[in-house]
């Protein structure tokens, strides 16, 4: 009876998109039969530390636990209503959809009804502050949608497949080698190893530099003018955090904040909610040069240890009459090992620098990503796997 | 053999005094912490404000060897820890194959023997009869993989080698940590130990340290020195001078022969202070004369 209720259970949170295979439910059998049935909460800890490989899956497991020792039917039609419906075989990343699971679990929410009307007018309306910009400070809030599932897996494939914005870096640590080119020098200690296990022979082994992604900063401008890139672009630098790469974020728009911690987060949908609590200068003015200067004095030393690379995301738009931004960049360029400029402003072919932003920023970047027309992240990926041009021949 | 150690917080604070260390009650309060509950001290903070001083004063005080790691990228067990010696051990390879004698357990024992180790700071600390105090200087500079390497001994006080085995401390060692914060440090070693943030000192402790270190000023150039240094420290420089350049910058204008600051001697020095262009061109349009004024209008001129 209670073998029926686990193995039930198990196919329940399977299906809400954890990794439970038989082993696991063998274990929980073991599990529950050691811990005995007399108390609940012994049953949710067994369960529980047999069932979870991580703790963000913990909501989701204490939801089902609740509802399933309760009602199993019940549960069932819940997550069956729950489930986002995603075809296609072999989904690898359970997690993050049965994170969205356990928020919609907790707060079962109707996404408000469409108002056409209302719509076009709020469009046009923003329409003349996507593309103005100002140095009046707004502190207001970015409410980002939630990812729909397929953003979601092309937000995956996408940061798993770009190339990265940033060229490796060659380290001092060593790595095993098979011969002495680029680099390379003798292992004596593994040497000698393979000699002692094998005397008479003498095969020398090699190390070379090993050559690695160097971590990244991000700089994001999220002014109004760059308010439509925003949350495609913090998609993207946490898809970039998910890698195996050292990333740092910060936006600016009149002011500077560091918002690494919220986008550490697995679950993109709650990173930038968090961000976006974090963060209280969404859609406001831009003040490149002051946000620059800023970071320099007090975050570059920080962060751009190690040969670390800047990834410097605005549209160089930059209204900012007490700040030298040509003097602020400069500084940044010694300071970051490279610096990527990824412009997303570009809306038309034959583009020329003209802007005094764009003029003063230019000479200081090693690399210039223009995005023509960025709508999604397909376009960002593209505008990735594109040469990338270099900044002096835009400067004529 | 564990050391005298000092007694009481003022204990440390005289012990530190009597080696011309003047240090303030909330770090001396930490040393003594960290000396107490053999806890490494985790020191951050600006460059030039006294971190590796007081390792190398400590160490002066409580009479024992002094044992330091520089950090930098891609350092690694053979330079801090220890190296098998490599030469000996092929020469002992070598012999055995000549003696037609290749019993492989006694080789492998002989091989990795004691006395094949070569001794680096780390595993030195370990082996001494009397605690040392070591040193791990700049730990930002190093990269990741070597704060995981330094958990066993910051932790255990003792040091794992594959092929020899476990070393433990008989006399674990005054462990201090530094790191002017050029990347953050993991939190599992921070964890490990006790942090201290040291900041700049005030304009008394400061003026303390200065007549201590560079003997030959005046008192009335002393306090000039110190009072323009600390207000430049409110200025928006990159770099603030530390308590280092201070002294440095008294022990320059002593060697001028310059009785009092004026704007031409402040001009002529500056690069003893601030080591960045961006920060002397700031000072020489303006800043130091508003300085400047600032300390006549306190009389101090």
């Amino acid at each position: 009876m209670i073998a029926d209720n686990i193995v039930h259970f198990a196919r329940v949170l399977r299906g809400a998109g954890m990794a439970i295979g038989p082993d696991r439910v063998l274990a929980a059998l073991a599990a529950v039969e050691l811990v005995g049935l007399q108390r609940r909460e012994d049953v949710h800890a067994a369960l529980s530390a047999v069932m979870l490989e991580r703790h963000e899956q913990q909501p989701l497991f204490d939801a089902a636990f609740d509802t399933f020792w309760r009602d199993p039917k019940l549960l069932e039609q819940m997550m069956y209503l729950l489930l986002p419906k995603i075809s296609g075989r072999g989904d690898k990343q359970r997690a993050p959809r049965a994170n969205r699971l356990a928020e919609a679990l907790s707060v079962p929410k109707a996404p408000p009804p469409p108002n056409p009307a209302n719509q076009t007018a709020k469009e046009e309306v923003q329409f003349d502050t996507h593309f103005s910009f100002s140095d009046r400070e707004r502190l207001q809030k970015a409410d980002f949608e939630s990812m729909t599932t397929a953003e979601y897996e092309l937000a995956k494939k996408l940061a798993e497949q770009l190339p990265l914005p940033v060229d490796p870096v060659r380290r001092r640590r060593h790595e095993a080698a098979t011969n002495a080119r680029h680099g390379g020098r003798l292992d004596l200690r593994a040497t000698l190893q393979r000699m002692a296990r094998q005397p008479h022979t003498l095969e020398p082994l090699y190390t070379r530099p090993r050559e690695e992604l160097p971590s990244l900063v991000v700089l994001i401008d999220i002014s109004g003018s760059m308010d439509r890139y925003s949350r495609l672009l913090l998609h993207y630098v946490h898809g970039l955090m998910r890698r195996a790469l050292k990333v740092h974020t910060l936006t600016f728009g009149t002011r500077l904040t560091n918002i690494t911690r919220c986008l550490k987060e697995r679950d993109p949908d709650v990173a930038l909610r968090l961000a976006d609590e974090q963060v209280q200068d969404w859609k406001g003015g831009t003040r490149i040069a002051s946000s620059l200067h800023e970071f320099n004095r007090l975050w570059a030393r920080r962060l751009l240890g190690a040969n670390a690379a800047l990834l410097l995301v605005t549209d160089g738009l930059d209204r900012d009459e007490h700040g030298d931004l040509s003097a602020a960049a400069a500084q940044l360029h010694r300071l970051a090992h490279q610096v990527v400029w990824l412009n997303p402003l570009l809306r038309f072919e034959g583009f020329e620098a003209r802007a005094s932003g764009v003029r003063a920023l230019l000479p200081h970047v090693d690399r210039f990503l223009p995005v023509h027309n960025l709508a999604s992240l397909a376009d960002l990926g593209s505008a990735l796997r594109a040469t990338p041009v270099a900044p002096h021949t835009l400067l004529h | 053999m564990s050391l005298p150690l000092p007694e009481s917080v003022d204990a440390v604070i005289e012990l530190l005094a009597a080696e011309n260390y003047v240090c303030d009650r909330q770090l001396a309060t930490a040393l003594f912490l960290s000396l107490k509950l053999s806890r490494p001290l985790f020191l951050e903070g600006a460059p030039g404000v006294g971190k590796t001083e007081l390792a190398k004063t400590l160490a002066r005080a409580l009479n024992t060897l002094l044992l330091r790691v520089q950090c930098y990228e891609g350092l690694d067990v053979a330079q801090t820890a220890y190296e098998w010696n490599v030469a000996r051990q092929m020469i002992e390879i070598r012999l055995a194959e000549a003696a037609h004698d290749v019993d492989r357990e006694q080789l492998t024992r002989n091989l990795y023997a004691r006395s094949m180790l070569i001794e680096r700071p780390l595993l030195q600390a370990l082996t001494q009869t009397r605690s040392p105090v070591l040193l791990i200087d700049e730990l930002d500079r190093a990269d990741e993989p070597f704060d995981a390497f330094l958990l066993e001994v910051l932790a255990e006080n003792q040091l794992t080698i594959p092929e020899y085995g476990t070393v433990v401390a008989a006399a674990p060692p005054i462990t201090l940590i530094t790191s002017n914060r050029t990347r953050e440090i993991h939190d599992a070693l921070k964890r490990r130990c006790l942090y201290h943030w040291v900041g700049f000192p005030s304009v008394e402790r400061e003026l303390d340290i200065v007549r201590l270190k560079a003997p030959g000023a005046s008192d009335r150039l002393y306090r000039q020195v110190v009072e323009f240094v600390q207000r430049m420290r409110t200025l928006d420089l990159f770099k603030s001078p530390g308590v280092a350049e201070t002294i440095d910058w008294t022990n320059a204008l002593v060697a001028l022969n310059s009785m009092q600051l004026d704007p031409a001697s402040v001009q002529d020095t500056l690069g003893v202070l601030l080591k960045h262009q961006d920060d002397i061109v700031r000072m020489q349009s303006g800043d130091t004369a508003k300085l400047l004024d600032e300390l006549r209008a306190k009389a101090l001129l």
